[in-house]
């Protein structure tokens, strides 16, 4: 049975597969097992692959005092063996497939994936199943983890614009659960038990909390049924309760300098903005293609292509007067208002404060007046490209359908390139007042100071040899 | 043992070699709407002149922004209405401009791409704002202990000015100095028809993508150019050990590392399957199973080998705590003692060929991925059928082999192995 909701995502589909004999891309089924776990499956024949992909609506934003960075670390101790499948099988248990896996944890989710040739679905299901039931959580392997994530905690703050973000993060959210790093703070990484690990692991990962993905060479009924026979068995959980914590309207200004020894001098600014499936979310994202380029909606891929941004303002503005050497614009599709980024490292000699009077003037001028019809002619284009290009993979379509599936609602996903060539001036305008105020912003400042020197040093021996 | 190659019959892609020497190369797909185009020049930072290096960089970051016929902002407003980021790469022997675009925008777009690559003005005003990007970019290089510890690697193995221990892009000093007319000459030297890998991949018929290569490249006229002659890569005979004290930082990194093989070399598959199991498989292979999984030493441990024109290195990268350094360092010559001495088993050598091997359809899966399978094809001359032979090559690599190539590549006694971060010498 075809819904109307269905219909409407072939045909803004039908605008990119406009060759009459071209397949056009295979509606996704959605189902959701007894057990609570929703199952998604699209058919994708292009290549002999399939990939799965296993959501759960967990993230940092679920962590309370004292245990920030269990999801995380949560997430790597579920790559370490299971019931059904020792701890010295899981290396190459899909390698031997040619497939590769991985998995994240950001604020709202933890994911996992496997892309293989389709004969590993079996296998696939199987791994997944495993990782939702069976995890071991050996104690000797929460502990090994421990000196892994804080290496990982550690290699993340040797870049000054990573520090600088999780600073401005924190600033600006004072109550919400999203102001802390998705790694942790050292203090909780330190002493965070096995218990904590596996209460957190028993709690969350249940089927009524999961979305399984599907996308590949495969038959959907076949899948799903196969799904079933992996899933079906694993008892429901209780229902998760969730940390209530909204975050106040913010009322002025924040700010946050680090003054630390450096090379290169970096400017944030972070609004308060817009949830994925709120109103002003598509509007956003056209008014940040505007100013620093569009880069389309998938966290996985698309963020990793700089975006087109030759004509956007801020590049105008920033990269062409020379007053930057890049600049960049972050809004993510979450579950709750999260925030709109805008990011620039000054050029060698030019001082955050030149870079930040020209950035303030360019968002205050079209927090008044809003952008042109030219502009956002050029911005959906952008979009429309993006959001073909990022649909190149199994992987990235089955990743797609899973994270809106967990953050928000597949809908939103499915619906975006109709809402986006809808989105109006009016809305663009009014988004931009909103958001850019003064009053919703924090700004970040990473001012550089010099570093006391040290000689390289070879063989012991003495300085001289080194880099240079 | 036997693998069966993938179900696919082969990339089979078109290759057209025009008058003037340009390579063609094009393969239609039509998973998207959409193409990949990749022009390759072999004009790569291997070419610097010997007291430029960082020339062909700042080129690359200059030679998309204006042409004989087209303003910056004529080039800006042609890529952003439609959506394009051009990606400008420079590698040591290739300088390649890419980008994906919507199919129905391949003609104008692939025009604009060749008229960048073959009459870049470069005009002064693009040239200075440029100038600051590099410097700056090698300012926050200084302060990026991974990036100081793989350069200094790589400029302790590749000594007496050998291309591949210089920087791609440069010196602040050496930047500032280059002219428009260095960047010119450097230009008319290395980017002619005779250099150039053009490969096409997507939603356009190969005939289409030939056409339309022949008609924008047809013109170029073709220059001589001076084969690059490489020095010899001498192998280190002793241990190095380089710290670069970095106390501002959380992290160390570690790069440890040796001249390997040439991509050219009999025993190159011998020493891909070797470094695979070594330090790659599942998380890292060997080292990972070690220094990340038994020990928790390390967020990431893994080795690489870049065989290449000369004999490229096979480089081992961990990022620990400062605490660890000494110990990581342990670990990987242990690693490396172990394997010398034991060699690989059956086992993880088949496990590794199973995984090359099965991985192609991934690697084959999306126009980027083939096009840069294409390039490399192209490069180093391995043939058009070579997707399908890559099974077979690898599949026949013996135990004997592997573990040769293991003793060949590895030595402890004479790695070269740098520090960078907050770690001094005791």
């Amino acid at each position: 049975v075809r819904t109307s909701r269905q219909a409407s995502y072939s045909e803004a589909h039908l605008q990119f597969y406009n060759d009459p004999m071209r397949e056009a891309p295979a509606t996704p089924r959605e189902t959701r097992l007894a057990n609570g776990l929703t199952v998604i499956v699209q058919e994708v024949h292009t290549a002999p692959l399939a990939s799965v992909w296993c959501w759960y609506k967990v993230g940092s934003k679920d962590e309370r005092p004292g245990m920030t960075g269990v999801s995380h670390w949560v997430e790597h101790m579920n790559f370490k063996g299971t019931t059904n499948i020792p701890r010295d099988q899981v290396r190459g248990i899909i390698e031997r497939f040619g497939g590769s896996w991985n998995g994240y944890t950001w604020i709202d989710q933890t994911t996992y994936f496997e892309t293989a040739t389709r004969d590993a679905l079996d296998r696939m299901l199987f791994i997944e199943a495993e990782r939702m039931a069976n995890c071991l959580y050996h104690p000797d392997d929460c502990e090994s983890e421990r000196t892994v994530i804080i290496s990982e905690l550690q290699g993340g703050e040797n870049d000054p614009d990573q520090l600088l973000d999780q600073e401005l993060t924190a600033t600006a959210f004072k109550a919400h659960t999203y102001r802390h790093p998705t790694i942790g703070w050292l203090s909780d990484l330190r002493t965070m038990s096995r218990d904590d690990l596996y209460g957190y692991y028993r709690r969350y990962y249940v089927p009524n909390n999961a979305t399984l993905v599907i996308v590949g060479d495969v038959n959907a009924d076949d899948a799903v049924k196969h799904a079933e026979e992996q899933f079906g068995r694993i008892q429901p959980g209780a229902d998760v309760t969730r940390i209530r914590t909204l975050e106040p309207e913010q009322t002025g200004e924040r700010r946050v300098v680090l003054r630390r020894e450096g090379t290169a001098a970096y400017w944030k600014a972070a609004f308060h903005a817009p949830a994925a499936a709120e109103k002003g979310f598509m509007p956003l994202i056209v008014l940040d293609a505007v100013l620093t380029g569009a880069k389309g909606l998938n966290l996985w891929s698309s963020f990793r292509v700089p975006p087109p941004q030759r004509r956007a303002r801020l590049y105008r503005a920033l990269v062409e007067r020379g007053l930057a050497s890049s600049v960049s614009g972050s809004i993510l599709p979450t579950e709750q208002p999260f925030l709109y980024t805008v990011s620039a490292t000054a050029t060698d000699g030019i001082s955050l404060a030149a870079v930040e009077a020209a950035l303030i003037e360019q968002l205050d001028q079209v927090a008044r007046t809003g952008i042109t019809a030219d502009e956002l002619t050029r911005a959906k284009a952008q979009l429309r490209a993006r959001l073909v290009f990022e649909n190149d993979s199994v992987t990235n379509i089955a990743h797609q359908l899973g994270y809106f599936a967990t953050i928000a609602a597949p809908d939103v996903f499915r619906n975006a390139p109709e809402r986006i060539a809808a989105v109006s001036l009016d809305e663009v305008a009014a988004v931009a007042k909103d958001v850019l105020r003064p009053s919703n912003r924090t700004i970040g400042w990473f001012d550089p100071v010099e570093i006391a020197a040290i000689a390289p040093v070879a063989d012991g021996r003495g300085a001289g040899s080194g880099p240079q | 043992m036997t693998v069966v190659p993938s179900v696919r019959s082969g990339l089979s892609p078109s290759r057209v070699v025009l008058d003037n020497g340009a390579v063609v190369l094009a393969k239609e797909t039509t998973t998207t709407p959409a193409v990949s185009i990749s022009l390759a020049v072999r004009a790569g930072s291997a070419h610097d002149p010997r007291d430029a290096e960082g020339t062909t960089w700042l080129l690359s970051r200059v030679i998309d922004r204006g042409t004989e016929g087209r303003s910056a902002d004529q080039i800006a407003e042609e890529l952003d209405s439609r959506g394009i980021t051009l990606s400008i790469s420079v590698t040591r022997h290739l300088v390649s401009i890419a980008c994906t675009c919507l199919a129905e925008d391949f003609d104008p777009v692939f025009t604009l791409l060749g008229d960048i690559l073959m009459r870049p003005s470069l005009p002064d005003a693009e040239l200075a704002t440029r100038k600051g990007e590099v410097i700056t970019a090698i300012r926050q290089d200084e302060d990026n202990p991974a990036v100081q510890a793989h350069e200094t690697l790589m400029s302790r193995l590749y000594r007496d000015g050998h291309p591949y221990g210089r920087r791609a892009k440069g010196t602040p000093a050496i930047v500032e100095r280059l002219s428009r007319s260095d960047l010119l000459r450097q230009h008319a030297l290395r980017f002619g028809p005779a250099e150039l890998i053009a490969v096409v991949v997507g939603d356009v018929a190969a005939a289409h993508a030939q056409e339309a290569a022949a008609r924008v490249f047809r013109p170029w006229r073709r220059t001589e150019s001076v084969p690059l002659v490489l020095p010899p890569v001498r192998p280190a005979v002793t241990r190095d050990r380089i710290v670069i004290p970095m106390m501002n930082k959380a992290q160390a990194d570690i790069a440890y590392g040796f001249t390997a093989v040439t991509r050219h070399d009999p025993d190159y598959y011998a020493f891909w399957l070797m470094n695979n199991a070594f330090g790659q498989y599942a998380i890292g292979g060997r080292l990972g199973d070690n220094i990340r999984e038994k020990q928790g030493m390390a967020y990431y441990v893994s080795s690489s080998l870049d065989a290449n024109v000369a004999e490229g290195p096979l480089a081992i990268r961990a990022g620990v705590s400062p605490a660890n350094v000494d110990r990581a360092i342990a670990a990987i010559d242990e690693e490396i003692n172990r394997l010398v001495r034991d060699g690989l088993t059956q086992k993880e050598l088949d496990e590794s060929k199973q995984f090359l091997i099965g991985s192609m359809p991934r690697a084959l899966e999306t126009n980027l991925g083939i096009a840069s399978f294409l390039q490399n094809e192209e490069f180093f001359g391995l043939g058009l059928d070579y997707d399908l032979e890559l099974p077979g090559k690898l599949d026949s690599v013996t135990l004997d082999a592997a573990n040769a190539a293991a003793r060949r590549a590895l030595d402890v006694d004479r790695a070269t192995v740098v520090v960078a971060g907050p770690y001094t010498e005791r």
